[in-house]
C-alpha cells in the first residue's frame, strides 16, 4: 500500500504491508517496523520498537487531523495512483472560496456581489453560541458570487462568498 | 426533619450544571425533573433525568428563560422545588417570587433579598450602611452623558462602564480617555438593554490589573451565614473568567477572615439564604473592595467543595427544605489546593471563536484528584443556541503544584474530537512561569495570548503521525466524522476511474 503524506507542508512516501497487527513501514527510504492495534474506531495504539504512542483522527469538515499524544498535525493522504492527489497548486491565485469556521447562523452580510475587498476585510458575520464573529476575506479582490443571504443557517465548511 | 425534605425537584437549566444538580437529587434519593428546548433532547442533562419536559424552541427566551412554561412544568409534574443552577433564570427576582407564588420552593435566595443584590447599584447603596469596602464610583445608574462626563472626570480615568443588572462580561466597558466615553456609554447600554432588558449602566474607577477574587458564603433560613474561603478567578478572557482555584495564592488566614467578614456582613445585610457569593477587587497592595454579590450557585463551586469537603448543592437543598447549617463558621478548615479549566467549545487558532458541532470520539480523564463535571458525550452534537461551556475539568492535590501537575496530566489525557475546544490553552497556562509562580491578575490572559509561542516541532512525532495516516488509511474509511471531503487514498483511489487510474500507474511506472 502506497500512499503520499503531506504534513505541515512536508511531503513523505509511506510504502505500508502488513501481516496481523505488525506493519513494515518503508518511510522515503527508511524501514521502520510499528505494532499497530486499533483500540477503538479513530484512536491507534503504536509501538515503534518499544515505544509507546496513542494516535488519535480527527475530521472536521474537509480537514483530517492526527494528535499524537497532545500535539496535532495537520494531515493529507493521497494514493499515488490516484489522479486527483496530484493536481494539487498553491492556489493563491484565482478565485478563493471564503468558508464558515463554524456552525451558526449568518447575521449580516458586509458586502455585495461586485464590491471590491481588502484582503482582511469582513465579508459576512455568522452567529454560533451567543457570539457574533466577522468572517474575512483571505485576499483583496471582487466579490464574485454571494451563496447565502440574511438568517441563513449554514454548517462549518460550507462556503459563504467567492472572492476573485 | 426529613419528612420536609422535597421528594422531586426541577432543574430549569441544561449542560453540565442540569446534570451536576440532577446527581445531587439523586444521591439525596430525590426525584429529578428537567426541561429542555428543541435542540435539547439528545441532552445528557435529559438522558439522566427521572422526567423530561419539552418547553418550546431553542431562543432561551422560548424555553429556559420562560417562566410561564417551567411553572407549567413543576404544577404538571407535582415537582416542589426549583434549582435554577447558574445563567438562566438564576438570578432573576421575579421568577424566584413567582415560584413562591405558586408554592413552589425556589433553592435559592428569596425575590426580596436578590432584588437587594442583583441590581448592582442597589446592593451598593445597602453595603455602604454596612461599612462595606468599595471602589469609587457612582452607586446609581447614570442618567446622561453629562452626567457621566462629569462623574468620569471626577473619580479619574480609566473608568469602567458596568450594566446595572449584569454579569458575564455583558455590558462592561474599559474607557481609557474622555474621547471614548461616548461611544463606550453608548455601546454598554444598548448591549445591557439586549443581554437584560435594561439599559442601566453605572460608572466606576478602573483598577488597573486587579486580582478577581471572590468569598464563598452560605447562609440558612435560621439566621446563620458562614463563609466557606475564597476563590481566585483573575485568569479570565473578556470578563469571563477561565480558570479559578482555591485558595487564593496571596490569601493567608488573616486576609480570609476579614475578606469573609465583609462578604457575610454583605449578605446579613440583605437577609440573605442559601448559596452565594461576594465578589472583590484585589489591587497589588492586597487592599480589597466589594464588586458585587452573585445570589446563585456559581460555575466554579467545585473548587470550593474540594477544598472544604462540603457538598454546596446538597447543602442548597438541604437549606431551601428548612433545615439548619449542620455546622459553624469555627468547623469550616481549609485542606490542599483545587483548581479548575472550563473547558469551552471554542477554537484556539481562531481567536477563541465558538465551535459547536458533532463530537465524534471522546477520551475522558480520570484517576487520582481529578474531577469531571461534564456536559457533553460522544456522538451529542454541541448546539449553537447556547454558552459554549462544556464541562468543567478540577484537578485536587495537597498543595498547589500537586493540583497543577495533576491537572496537567489530566489534560493530557482529556480529548475532544469533531469540535475546537480551548482543551490546549490550559496547557500553555499551567506551563507558564508566570501562573507557576501565581503572578497573576485579570490582564494576565490577555497578555500570554499576545506573546506568540514557538511550538517546537517535534521531528519524532511527525514521523509516527506519517506512519498512522498511513496505517489510518489503510483500515479503511473511520467510523465517524462528517462524510464529506473525504481525503483517505482509498476512497479516492475507489473513485477514479479506470481509465484515469490505468494512465496514472502507467505514469509511475515510466517515472
Amino acid at each position: 500500500m502506497l500512499y503520499d503524506v503531506t504534513i505541515d507542508g512536508k511531503n513523505y512516501r509511506l510504502d505500508l504491508s502488513r501481516e496481523d497487527r505488525r506493519w513494515s513501514c518503508r518511510l522515503d527510504g527508511r524501514n521502520v517496523e510499528v505494532d499497530a492495534i486499533l483500540a477503538r474506531p479513530d484512536v491507534l495504539s503504536l509501538r515503534i520498537g518499544n515505544l509507546a504512542y496513542e494516535v488519535k483522527s480527527e475530521r472536521v469538515a474537509n480537514d483530517l487531523h492526527l494528535w499524537v499524544g497532545s500535539t496535532r498535525f495537520a494531515v493529507e493522504v493521497r494514493d499515488p495512483r490516484s489522479l486527483r492527489g496530484r493536481t494539487r497548486a498553491a492556489d493563491h491565485q484565482g478565485p478563493k472560496k471564503i468558508t464558515a469556521p463554524m456552525p451558526g447562523k449568518v447575521v449580516r452580510l458586509l458586502v455585495r456581489e461586485g464590491d471590491s475587498v481588502e484582503a482582511g476585510a469582513g465579508v459576512a458575520v455568522v452567529e454560533a453560541m451567543k457570539m457574533q464573529n466577522e468572517i474575512k476575506s483571505p485576499k483583496k479582490g471582487t466579490v464574485q458570487k454571494i451563496l447565502v443571504s440574511e438568517s441563513n443557517p449554514v454548517n462549518a465548511g460550507d462556503v459563504l462568498a467567492i472572492v476573485e | 426533619m426529613l419528612d420536609k425534605m422535597f421528594k422531586k425537584i426541577l432543574i430549569a437549566n441544561r449542560g453540565e450544571i442540569a446534570v451536576r444538580v440532577l446527581r445531587a437529587c439523586h444521591e439525596m434519593g430525590i426525584a429529578a425533573v428537567v426541561v429542555y428546548s428543541d435542540v435539547d433532547r439528545a441532552s445528557l442533562h435529559v438522558r439522566k433525568a427521572d422526567e423530561a419536559y419539552p418547553i418550546g424552541a431553542a431562543a432561551a427566551s422560548e424555553s429556559y428563560l420562560n417562566i410561564a412554561k417551567i411553572l407549567d412544568v413543576a404544577a404538571r409534574s407535582g415537582a416542589d422545588a426549583i434549582h435554577p443552577g447558574y445563567g438562566f433564570l438564576s438570578e432573576n427576582a421575579k421568577f424566584a417570587q413567582a415560584c413562591a407564588d405558586a408554592g413552589v420552593k425556589f433553592i435559592g435566595p428569596t425575590a426580596a433579598a436578590m432584588d437587594a443584590m442583583g441590581s448592582k447599584t442597589r446592593a451598593r447603596q445597602a453595603m455602604e450602611k454596612a461599612g462595606v469596602p468599595f471602589v469609587p464610583g457612582t452607586s446609581r445608574g447614570v442618567e446622561s452623558f453629562a452626567e457621566a462626563e462629569s462623574v468620569a472626570a471626577k473619580i479619574g480615568y480609566p473608568v469602567m462602564l458596568k450594566a446595572a443588572a449584569g454579569g458575564g462580561g455583558k455590558g462592561m466597558r474599559l474607557v481609557h480617555a474622555a474621547d471614548q466615553l461616548k461611544s463606550s456609554l453608548e455601546a454598554a447600554r444598548s448591549e445591557a438593554e439586549r443581554s437584560f432588558g435594561d439599559s442601566e449602566v453605572y460608572i466606576e474607577k478602573a483598577i488597573v490589573n486587579p486580582r478577581h477574587i471572590e468569598m464563598q458564603i452560605i447562609a440558612d433560613e435560621h439566621g446563620n451565614t458562614v463563609y466557606l474561603g475564597e476563590r481566585e478567578c483573575s485568569l479570565q478572557r473578556r470578563h469571563q473568567k477561565v480558570l479559578e482555584e482555591a485558595p487564593s495564592p496571596i490569601v493567608d488566614a488573616d486576609m480570609r477572615r476579614r475578606m469573609g467578614e465583609v462578604a457575610v456582613r454583605v449578605a446579613q445585610a440583605a437577609n440573605y439564604t442559601n448559596a452565594g457569593t461576594v465578589e472583590f477587587l484585589v489591587d497589588q497592595r492586597k487592599n480589597f473592595y466589594f464588586l458585587e454579590m452573585n445570589t446563585r450557585l456559581q460555575v466554579e463551586h467545585p473548587v470550593t467543595e474540594l477544598i472544604t469537603g462540603l457538598d454546596l448543592v446538597h447543602l442548597q437543598i438541604r437549606i431551601a427544605a428548612g433545615e439548619k447549617l449542620p455546622f459553624a463558621q469555627s468547623d469550616v478548615s481549609i485542606r490542599g489546593h483545587a483548581m479548575e479549566c472550563r473547558i469551552y467549545a471554542e477554537d484556539p487558532d481562531n481567536n477563541y471563536f465558538p465551535s459547536p458541532g458533532k463530537i465524534t470520539l471522546l477520551l475522558a480523564p480520570s484517576g487520582p484528584g481529578i474531577r469531571r463535571d461534564s456536559g457533553m458525550y460522544e456522538g451529542w452534537t454541541v448546539p449553537i443556541d447556547y454558552d459554549p461551556l462544556l464541562a468543567k475539568l478540577i484537578g485536587y492535590g495537597t498543595d498547589r503544584d500537586q493540583a497543577i501537575a495533576r491537572l496537567t496530566r489530566a489534560l493530557s489525557e482529556y480529548f475532544v474530537g469533531g469540535i475546537k475546544t480551548n482543551i490546549s490553552l490550559f496547557r500553555r497556562i499551567l506551563r507558564d512561569p508566570d501562573f507557576r509562580a501565581a503572578k497573576l491578575d485579570t490582564g494576565f490572559l490577555d497578555r500570554m495570548l499576545k506573546r506568540t509561542e514557538d511550538a517546537p516541532v517535534d521531528s519524532r512525532k511527525s514521523e509516527v503521525a506519517v506512519i498512522a495516516a498511513g496505517i489510518f488509511a489503510a483500515l479503511g474509511p473511520p467510523s465517524s466524522g462528517t462524510a464529506n471531503g473525504a481525503s483517505s487514498g482509498d476512497s479516492r483511489a475507489a473513485e477514479a476511474t479506470p481509465s484515469k487510474w490505468k494512465a496514472a500507474s502507467r505514469r509511475e511506472v515510466l517515472r
